[in-house]
C-alpha cells in the first residue's frame, strides 16, 4: 500500500496522469475545468491548445494511435464535453485508446439543468469503451488508473472521465494503487492451439489461400509475424483500409486493400480465393460488400482479440481468440517446428502475380500531368519510407488508399470507422507530437481540411511542423461522384467555390502556404515542406471531375468492381 | 427462439441503462427484464427474455459479456433453468357465479385471489410465461380490467 498524500482532487488528477507517463495533453479550458487547468502551474504535463474541442480528440486519437499508448484530451462541460463527442466515436470505431477527461458542474447541481450542464455519460456511453464519474475526490487515483488500463488493453477504445468542479476543488487523503482488480474485464484471452492446428491445415489444404490483414494487426504490430507467415506458406496478402499498411505495399506478395475503393487485384484475388485467413478484422461492410456473397464461397479462419467479433458479421470455420500477434506467432512456431516452406510457386501463386501485373500495365489513370495517381506516387517517390502519413475523408482518402504505397509498416493511419471528415489535420498534429523524429503529412481535400482547419493555429503556436497534402477540387468531391453516378449529375451542395485561397488561408496563420500546379512544382514543393521547421499546407489544385476508380457501389459484393472505362 | 438470458452485474447505478441501450444499439428487442440485487450487496442478477435466432442471441451474449460491468452472462436452456415470472390480474365480476368461477381457474393454476370486490377480483399468479399467457385466455371471457407482469426471474438448476 503507497501512503497517503493529502491534496485536491484536480491535483490527484495530474498526479495520477504523471505516473501514467503523461507527457501532454490536447484541450480547451473552461468554467467546470479551471482547477484542473490550475495545476498545469504545477506539473511537468505539457498542454497544447486547440481552438475546438473536436480537434482535441483527434489529436488525442493520432497520438495513442502513433504511440499505442492513450493520448489525452480534456474538454469543459456542456458544448465543449459534447464537441469533443465525434472525436470519442471516432476513436471508438477505430479502436484507438484514448482518455477523455471533461469537466461537470458541481455534484449539487447534476440534473438540475445547470448553465453549461450536459449529460454526458448518458450520452457519451455507446460511444465508449468505458465512463467514469468520480464523485468524491479520493476515488480519482484509481479511476485513472482504471481508465487507462482499459482504454489501453485488448481492443483498445476510448475512456471517459467527468471529473465534477467541486470535486476536482476538494481535498482529500489519496491513494495511488498500484494493484487493482476489475472483476467484468478480461482484455486478453491465450489463444487456443488446437484452432491454430487447424487453421494451418485449413491453409495448406486450400487451393486458393488469401490473407487478409485488418487494423488489429496494426494495431498489435503483428508486422513481423504476418510477413513470416506470408512467406513461409507463400500467400498472397490484402488489406482491409483500416489495415493498409500492416504488410509493405512493395512486397511481391502484396495485392494491396480490398474494398468499394480497393485495388483491382486485391479485390479480383479475394473473390477467386477459396479459404482467406482474417487477421483482427471485423469484417465491415465497407470492406466485403455484401456479406453473404462474401461467407457463401469462403472458409473463413478469423483471429480477433475482440471475441464479439468471432460470427458477429461473417460465419467463421475457424476462430483464434486472442491478441493476433500471440496468435500469428503460435502459429509461426508451429510451422518452424514442423518445416514447413514453401518455394514453389504453384498455379495460384502465379495468377496472382500475372493478375498483379496485368493492373498494374491496364488501370487506367486520368490523362492529365496533375491527375490523383501521379499527385501521390510523387509524394511516395519523395518522402521518406518511415514517414507517417494521415488522411482526411473522401475521395483523397481513397486515392491515398490507392495510390500511395505503405512500406513500412505501421506508417498509414485514417478515420476507417466512423469516417470523421476533419480528423487527419488534427491527427497528424498527435502523431508529430509522439514522433516528432518522422515526417508527418496529412493527405488532405479541400472539404475534409476546411472543418479543422483552425488548428494551424496549434501547429504555428505549439510549433508543431506537419505538412498538409491538400488535393483541392474546390467541391466535396466524394459526394460529387456519388452524384455523377447515381444520381444523373445532378450536383446539389457539393461546389465549395475557390474559397479559401488556402496558401493565404496558412499564411494568415503563420504556417507556410505553397500553390503546386505542376510535377516540378509538386516536388519542390514536397522538399520545401520537408525542411521547414513551420507547418506547411501545399495546395493542389485538381480536376473537379476526376472519380475514384474502380468502385464498388454499396450493397453489391466485390465482384461488381466498377472499372475505369 | 425464445431466449433467457441471465446476467450477474455491477450493483451501481447506470448498468440497467447501459445493458438496455446495448440491446437498442445492436438492434436487439428485450422482451422482459427484472433485476434485482443478489446475496452479496456489490452484485445484482438480471433475468432478461429476447427473441433471435441462435446467430443472434450468441451475438448479444458476447455484447454483453464484452461490457466491463458484467461479471457473467448465460444463455440459459430452459429444459435445465427454473423460471418463473409473477403476474397480477384484476378481473371484472359481471354476474354471481363469475367470482366461483375464477376462484376454480386461479386454483387450477395456483393463483392467490386478493381484494375480492362486488364487481372485481384480482388475481396473483407466479408461473412460466406460457402458463401465464393460458390463464388469460381463460379469463379473458371474464372481461379483464388490468394485468402487470414482473418478467421473467431465472436460475440454473444445480448440476445443469
Amino acid at each position: 500500500m503507497n501512503k497517503m498524500e493529502t491534496m485536491t482532487g484536480a491535483r490527484a488528477l495530474m498526479v495520477a496522469m504523471e505516473k501514467e507517463g503523461v507527457k501532454e495533453v490536447f484541450g480547451l479550458p473552461g468554467g467546470a475545468n479551471l482547477p484542473m487547468y490550475d495545476e498545469f502551474a504545477r506539473c511537468n504535463i505539457r498542454h497544447i491548445l486547440v481552438r475546438h474541442e473536436q480537434s482535441a480528440a483527434h489529436m488525442a486519437d493520432g497520438f495513442g494511435r502513433v504511440s499505442r499508448k492513450p493520448g489525452v484530451c480534456f474538454a469543459t462541460s456542456g458544448p465543449g464535453a459534447t464537441n469533443i463527442l465525434t472525436g470519442i466515436a471516432t476513436a471508438q470505431a477505430d479502436s484507438s485508446p484514448m482518455i477523455a477527461v471533461t469537466g461537470q458542474v458541481p455534484v449539487a447541481m447534476i440534473g438540475k439543468d445547470a448553465f453549461q450542464e450536459s449529460d454526458i455519460i448518458g450520452m457519451a456511453n455507446p460511444a465508449v469503451k468505458y465512463a467514469f464519474q468520480p464523485r468524491s475526490p479520493d476515488e480519482i487515483p484509481m479511476v485513472v488508473r482504471k481508465g487507462f488500463y482499459i482504454a489501453e488493453t485488448g481492443r483498445p477504445g476510448p475512456v471517459l472521465i467527468d471529473i465534477p468542479k467541486d470535486v476536482q476543488q476538494k481535498e482529500a487523503s489519496m491513494i495511488f494503487p498500484d494493484e487493482f482488480k476489475i472483476r467484468g474485464y478480461h482484455p486478453w484471452t491465450d489463444p487456443d492451439i488446437a484452432h491454430v492446428e487447424r487453421a494451418i491445415e485449413m491453409l495448406l489444404g486450400a487451393e486458393r489461400p488469401i490473407i487478409l490483414a485488418g487494423g488489429g494487426t496494426i494495431i498489435s504490430s503483428a508486422f513481423a509475424e504476418l510477413q513470416s507467415i506470408a512467406e513461409l506458406l507463400m500467400i498472397p496478402v490484402v488489406t482491409t483500409f483500416k489495415g493498409k499498411g500492416a504488410f509493405p505495399e512493395n512486397h511481391p506478395l502484396s495485392l494491396g486493400p480490398i474494398g468499394m475503393h480497393g485495388h483491382a487485384e486485391a479485390n479480383k484475388m479475394m473473390t477467386e480465393a477459396d479459404c482467406v485467413l482474417a487477421i483482427g478484422t471485423r469484417f465491415s461492410d465497407r470492406s466485403v460488400g455484401t456479406f453473404e456473397a462474401f461467407e457463401k464461397r469462403l472458409k473463413i479462419i478469423h483471429m480477433d482479440v475482440d471475441p464479439a467479433e468471432i460470427g458477429k458479421n461473417q460465419t467463421t470455420s475457424v476462430a483464434v481468440v486472442g491478441d493476433v500477434r500471440a496468435s500469428l506467432r503460435i502459429m509461426v512456431k508451429m510451422l518452424m517446428q514442423k518445416a514447413i516452406k514453401r518455394t514453389e510457386e504453384n498455379t495460384w501463386i502465379k495468377h496472382v502475380k500475372e493478375t498483379k501485373e496485368y493492373w498494374k500495365e491496364n488501370l487506367k489513370l486520368h490523362p492529365g500531368e496533375m491527375g490523383a495517381a501521379k499527385i501521390l506516387r510523387k509524394l511516395r517517390e519523395v518522402l521518406p519510407h518511415e514517414s507517417i502519413v494521415t488522411t482526411e475523408v473522401g475521395q483523397h482518402q481513397m486515392w491515398a488508399s490507392l495510390f500511395y504505397d505503405v512500406i513500412q509498416p505501421g506508417t498509414f493511419f485514417s478515420s476507417t470507422g466512423l469516417g470523421t471528415m476533419g480528423w487527419g489535420f488534427p491527427a497528424a498534429i498527435g502523431a508529430k507530437v509522439a514522433r516528432p523524429d518522422v515526417p508527418v503529412v496529412d493527405i488532405a481535400g479541400d472539404g475534409s481540411f476546411s472543418m479543422t482547419e483552425n488548428s494551424l493555429a496549434t501547429a504555428v503556436l505549439e510549433d508543431i511542423p506537419v505538412i498538409v497534402f491538400l488535393l483541392n477540387n474546390f467541391t466535396l468531391g466524394m459526394v460529387a461522384q456519388w452524384q455523377r453516378t447515381f444520381y444523373n449529375r445532378r450536383m446539389i451542395g457539393v461546389d465549395q467555390g475557390k474559397c479559401p485561397d488556402y496558401v493565404k488561408l496558412a499564411e494568415s496563420y503563420g504556417a507556410q502556404g505553397i500553390r503546386a500546379q505542376s510535377m516540378d512544382e509538386l516536388d519542390k514543393a514536397i522538399k520545401t515542406a520537408l525542411t521547414s521547421d513551420v507547418a506547411t499546407v501545399i495546395d493542389i489544385p485538381i480536376d473537379p471531375e476526376e472519380d475514384v476508380l474502380p468502385f464498388v457501389a454499396p450493397g453489391t459484393s466485390l465482384a461488381d468492381m466498377i472499372l475505369p472505362s | 427462439m425464445w431466449a433467457i438470458l441471465t446476467l450477474l452485474v455491477e450493483n451501481k447505478p447506470g448498468i440497467l441503462f447501459k445493458v438496455t441501450h446495448l440491446f437498442r444499439s445492436r438492434n436487439f428487442n428485450i422482451d422482459s427484464i427484472s433485476v434485482g440485487v443478489t446475496d452479496n450487496p456489490e452484485y445484482s442478477r438480471m433475468t432478461i427474455t429476447t427473441y433471435g435466432d441462435e446467430k443472434q442471441v450468441e451475438q448479444i451474449v458476447k455484447q454483453l459479456d464484452k461490457m466491463i460491468d458484467t461479471i457473467e452472462v448465460k444463455h440459459l436452456d430452459e429444459h435445465k433453468t427454473v423460471y418463473r415470472e409473477l403476474s397480477i390480474f384484476k378481473i371484472k365480476l359481471s354476474n354471481a357465479n363469475d367470482s366461483m368461477e375464477v376462484n376454480k381457474l386461479a386454483n387450477a393454476y395456483g393463483g392467490k385471489i386478493h381484494d375480492v370486490r362486488k364487481d372485481s377480483i384480482m388475481v396473483e399468479l407466479t408461473a412460466t410465461p406460457d402458463q401465464i399467457r393460458a390463464f388469460e385466455e381463460l379469463a379473458k371471457p371474464f372481461g379483464i380490467i388490468e394485468v402487470a407482469r414482473t418478467g421473467v426471474a431465472a436460475l440454473q438448476r444445480s448440476g445443469a
